[in-house]
């Protein structure tokens, strides 16, 4: 008797173990989550627009439909990337991804204060790597750092009535993001 | 003999318990650190790189990318204030005011997040597109039926969700109560 509620105690607790093993492993193992849908339509280090989401169509779910979205897929292996875009009428911000579909960063157009969004996004070793009499801390120059090597860089302007799809939609097309 | 099979169940059990806890906890979308008045609840932390694994594994499952903590806000809401599930055959009033924000949309999906179609290719609206009263309220109407107004048409669904996101606002992880973050109600209307 005592030797069964053993094996059960030690059943239980394996148990929390597989639990807890399967929910920290499964952001890694997941095949369809938000970076894969998006590395399907998405080439490396280019502003892709996402097609809008449909009832029948729809790249990811609970995208805001109110929102013109573009997305750059980025790889900082070969150095630092340059974004850009320029803010549209109503409402426009960028949000960071890691390659786990983390956000780490998000900015909006207020928060930048000006009719552009411009950062410089690197790793931690690449930042570490900036030269000392580079103005780093320059106050208009803004450096995000990403925790991981790949990610995503969303950009979103609102349209807050049908008529402004075409405005943000050009504001989303000349963002730009390229390695420096 | 024996030990061989203790070892063989304790091993069907953790595996079975194991797995089944991390099903459940995926499916019935439990996480922790959520802000809920009334009917709605919001996870800022998942916007946030302090985001949890519960919260991480279901974000991978589905396939989403939460709102940035910078960006704004997204409170859900599956049932009304009585805590009945929203049915799309019945209409539903959604009705008050919301907490400060420079933006809010509210758009309506299916469980498992998919927009819903129906004959007005309407899915959501837009703060700005709302017909307010003098004092700033709104009422919208939720349902099957054509409503003078604000009509959100759920295409006559059985069970659907709604989202109401806040952008460029001070509501976040600091935020506790309802006093703070005046949501809308959500009450029951006739059912078809």
């Amino acid at each position: 008797m005592i030797r069964s509620g053993l094996w059960l105690l030690a059943a239980l607790l394996l148990g929390g173990i597989v639990h807890l093993a399967t929910i920290l492993v499964l952001p890694r193992l997941a095949s369809q989550d938000a970076y894969a849908r998006v590395s399907a339509i998405a080439p490396v280090n280019v502003v892709t627009p996402l097609p809008p989401p449909t009832p029948e169509n729809a790249l990811l779910p609970f995208m805001d439909p109110a929102f013109a979205t573009s997305v750059c897929r980025y790889d900082l292996a070969r150095g630092s990337l340059k974004f850009s875009v320029p803010i549209g009428q109503a409402y426009t911000s960028v949000s960071f991804y890691t390659r786990g579909d983390v956000a780490y960063y998000a900015i909006n157009d207020r928060a930048a204060g000006r009719r552009v969004i411009e950062l410089d996004l690197m790793t931690n070793a690449q930042r570490a790597d900036l030269p000392e009499n580079e103005d780093v801390t320059r106050a208009d120059r803004l450096i995000v750092t990403s925790p991981t090597t790949m990610g995503l860089i969303v950009i979103r302007a609102l349209t807050p009535e049908t008529g402004w799809i075409p405005a943000a939609r050009a504001a989303l097309a000349a963002a730009r993001c390229r390695l420096q | 003999m024996r030990l061989l099979f203790g070892a063989m169940f304790a091993l069907a059990i953790a595996a079975a318990v194991g797995l089944g806890t991390t099903w459940l906890a995926l499916t019935r979308g439990m996480a922790y650190g959520g802000i809920t008045i009334g009917a709605w609840t919001a996870w800022p932390r998942n916007g946030t790189a302090g985001i949890d694994p519960y919260a991480r594994a279901m974000v991978a499952r589905r396939g989403e990318l939460p709102v940035g903590s910078g960006d704004g806000v997204a409170f859900y809401a599956r049932t009304d204030d009585a805590d009945k599930p929203l049915d799309g055959r019945c209409d539903v009033l959604v009705s008050g005011i919301t907490p400060q924000a420079r933006f809010w949309t509210l758009t309506l999906y299916d469980l498992d997040g998919r927009l819903v179609a129906n004959s007005l290719r309407r899915q959501g609206f837009t703060s700005q597109e709302i017909i307010r009263q003098s004092d700033g309220s709104f009422d919208i109407v939720v349902g099957p039926r054509v409503r003078p107004g604000n009509w959100l048409p759920t295409g006559g669904v059985e069970r659907y969700q709604l989202v109401l996101r806040l952008y460029d606002t001070p509501i976040g992880m600091a935020t506790r109560t309802g006093s703070e973050a005046p949501m809308p109600a959500i009450k029951k209307g006739a059912c078809q």
